[in-house]
């Protein structure tokens, strides 16, 4: 068991001649984006020419992990990691602290930070006061204070999201499942004379509003479990199941292109931007 | 080992070589995948093409880098379509690293503008970009009533006031619609509190992961239109008439496709020749 740095293995010979090519590969490809850069001036170009360098080296290293882990990736992930966290944390207080606080709580710090002052209220003061409170999670001591604020959070969550969820994904989702299941119809005679195959048809749209009443209802069935699954109703959960995997199936299908398109841009980049081979 | 055994224990490493291979042969191959417009794709192009020009639209690139290839050309195709229309176009993004990339998205369409159509798109008069603020349904719940409460200055700090296409604009009854290009839950809310709360007129560009997810609100007539990952983005690309990286990138698309059908197919069949040899096996033993 390895106790400290003084029982850490250094790099093998193999090892170390891979990270040598690494490096002599990316520092040729830097010296070629900057002698090559489009740039007005030579520093500009030198620091376009890095970035592009530095960014294949972090897609190559991320795609190192498909063949297994290693020191690379290990390197582009952790660097990733820091890097958001970081601008995070920058962005959270000059758009939080600066952006909506600052202005409704001080002149003075208006003027410092550049933004314009708005107008005190006292309810940006409460929620700060909220904010250094959740704080004292670190402490131990007093980090049961911290639940006060984080009490509002969950409440003010629930509250949004029921009212939210209820109206957009629930009211307006069941309210359009009451479809005409027989769309402008005026007889079996008209149907049967103007019966076309178009998407905006009516055999077309009556078919579709069938499959959405008979495929809500079946799926709703298939999740009812207070009554066993035999006979129609076993019948009706069969086929709400295929409706579910039917679904799975267009989602995972659309997955699929969305990792490809990744791929492709990521590719796009190599090709294109950092060999400009394309 | 038998032939369906290696079929189902394949090292995955060859699936991700082939993979690789098949994406890059089409980069070097002149060929044109036709690409059929669907009605949700070109339900939002009719509805920007039916505005007149001085229409206010608002354009949210709510999106991280991580999304780009996706989403990246939708928000290109749409805001050309906006320019060469000369509607005011309002863009902002509810994403913390969108920043950026709207901002380059903006600045290079009002580029290439001047470029094609002799018109060149003035910041403050012909669009604007508001930046990022947190918490997005505040943010767009704040809009609701007034821009100026979550933004009451644009990304570059100046107040929305001294903007001039700003001054005759308050909420979102003034603009025209809203087309979101999202990549995460930005678009649930959008739907919630834009839609919901405040009947805003709502498209999204989504990712490919999202896409099926969001057919149910198309249907419920809660958005008017639906680009789903590269695939809606070629289709946009071809309606403005601009073939841009969507469509180029559908051929990789296709050649990826046929090869993880064929992967799939190789282990389904691998998975049921194995079990017929086992079923014989039983019957044997």
């Amino acid at each position: 068991m390895a106790t400290g740095n003084g029982n850490r293995k250094s790099p093998s010979n193999a090892v170390k001649i891979i990270l040598v090519i690494v490096a002599v590969v990316f520092l040729i490809s830097w010296i070629s984006k900057a002698t090559t850069g489009m740039a007005d001036s030579t520093w500009l170009n030198i620091r376009d020419g890095f970035l592009i360098t530095f960014a294949a080296f972090l897609t190559l290293s991320i795609f190192s992990f498909l063949y297994n882990d290693n020191p690379f990736y290990k390197f582009a992930e952790h660097l990733y990691v820091g890097v958001s966290a970081a601008y995070w944390m920058c962005l959270g207080f000059w758009s939080i602290i600066v952006g909506n606080f600052v202005p409704h709580a001080s002149k003075t710090l208006s003027t410092f930070f550049k933004v314009p002052f708005q107008e005190y209220s006292w309810f940006y003061y409460v929620a700060f006061a909220f904010g250094v409170i959740l704080l004292m999670r670190l402490l131990p001591k007093a980090g049961w204070i911290a639940r006060w604020p984080l009490a509002v959070i969950i409440g003010t969550t629930a509250g949004f999201n029921l009212s939210r969820y209820l109206h957009s994904d629930f009211m307006s989702q069941v309210g359009n499942t009451f479809q005409p299941l027989f769309v402008d119809w005026q007889g079996a005679g008209h149907f049967f004379s103007n019966l076309s195959l178009a998407a905006d048809g009516q055999l077309v749209m009556s078919a579709g509003n069938w499959i959405v009443v008979v495929g809500v209802l079946c799926g709703l069935v298939y999740f009812f479990f207070s009554k066993e699954h035999k006979g129609m109703f076993g019948a009706a959960s069969r086929l709400g199941i295929w409706i579910l995997m039917i679904t799975f199936g267009a989602s995972f299908g659309y997955t699929v292109m969305g990792r490809i398109s990744l791929l492709v841009g990521r590719i796009t980049f190599l090709f294109d931007d950092w060999l400009s081979i394309l | 080992m038998t032939f369906h055994e290696r079929m189902i224990t394949l090292d995955r490493r060859w699936i991700f070589l082939t993979l690789a291979v098949f994406v890059i042969i089409p980069f070097f191959l002149e060929f044109d995948i036709p690409v059929t417009v669907s009605k949700e794709v070109r339900d939002i192009y009719d509805f920007i093409e039916g505005l007149e020009a001085g229409d206010y639209i608002l354009v949210g690139i709510d999106y991280d880098p991580n999304a780009m290839a996706e989403l990246h050309p939708m928000s290109y195709a749409i805001i050309k379509q906006c320019f060469a229309k000369k509607l005011k176009v309002i863009t902002l993004t509810l994403s913390q690293y969108g920043a950026g990339m709207a901002e380059q998205v903006v600045r290079d369409v009002a580029d290439s503008t001047r470029i094609y159509h002799g018109f060149e798109p003035v910041y403050g008069e012909d669009y604007v970009f508001l930046g990022y603020r947190p918490y997005y349904a505040f943010v767009i719940l704040g809009m609701g009533r007034d821009f100026r409460i979550p933004f009451p200055q644009d990304y570059y700090g100046t107040d929305l006031d001294s903007l001039p296409m700003m001054r005759g604009i308050r909420n979102y009854d003034q603009v025209e619609c809203v087309i979101d290009m999202n990549g995460g839950t930005v678009a649930d809310a959008w739907v919630s509190y834009g839609n919901g709360r405040y009947n805003v007129k709502l498209a999204f560009g989504l990712t490919g992961v999202m896409a099926a997810d969001f057919y149910p609100f198309y249907q419920s007539g809660q958005i008017f239109g639906l680009m789903g990952g590269m695939k809606g983005a070629a289709e946009y690309e071809q309606l403005v008439d601009k073939p841009g990286p969507a469509k180029e990138a559908m051929k990789m698309q296709v050649f990826a496709h046929i090869v993880i059908i064929v992967f799939i197919g190789m282990a389904n069949i691998g998975f049921f020749l194995g079990r017929r040899s086992r079923t014989k096996a039983g019957e044997v033993l």
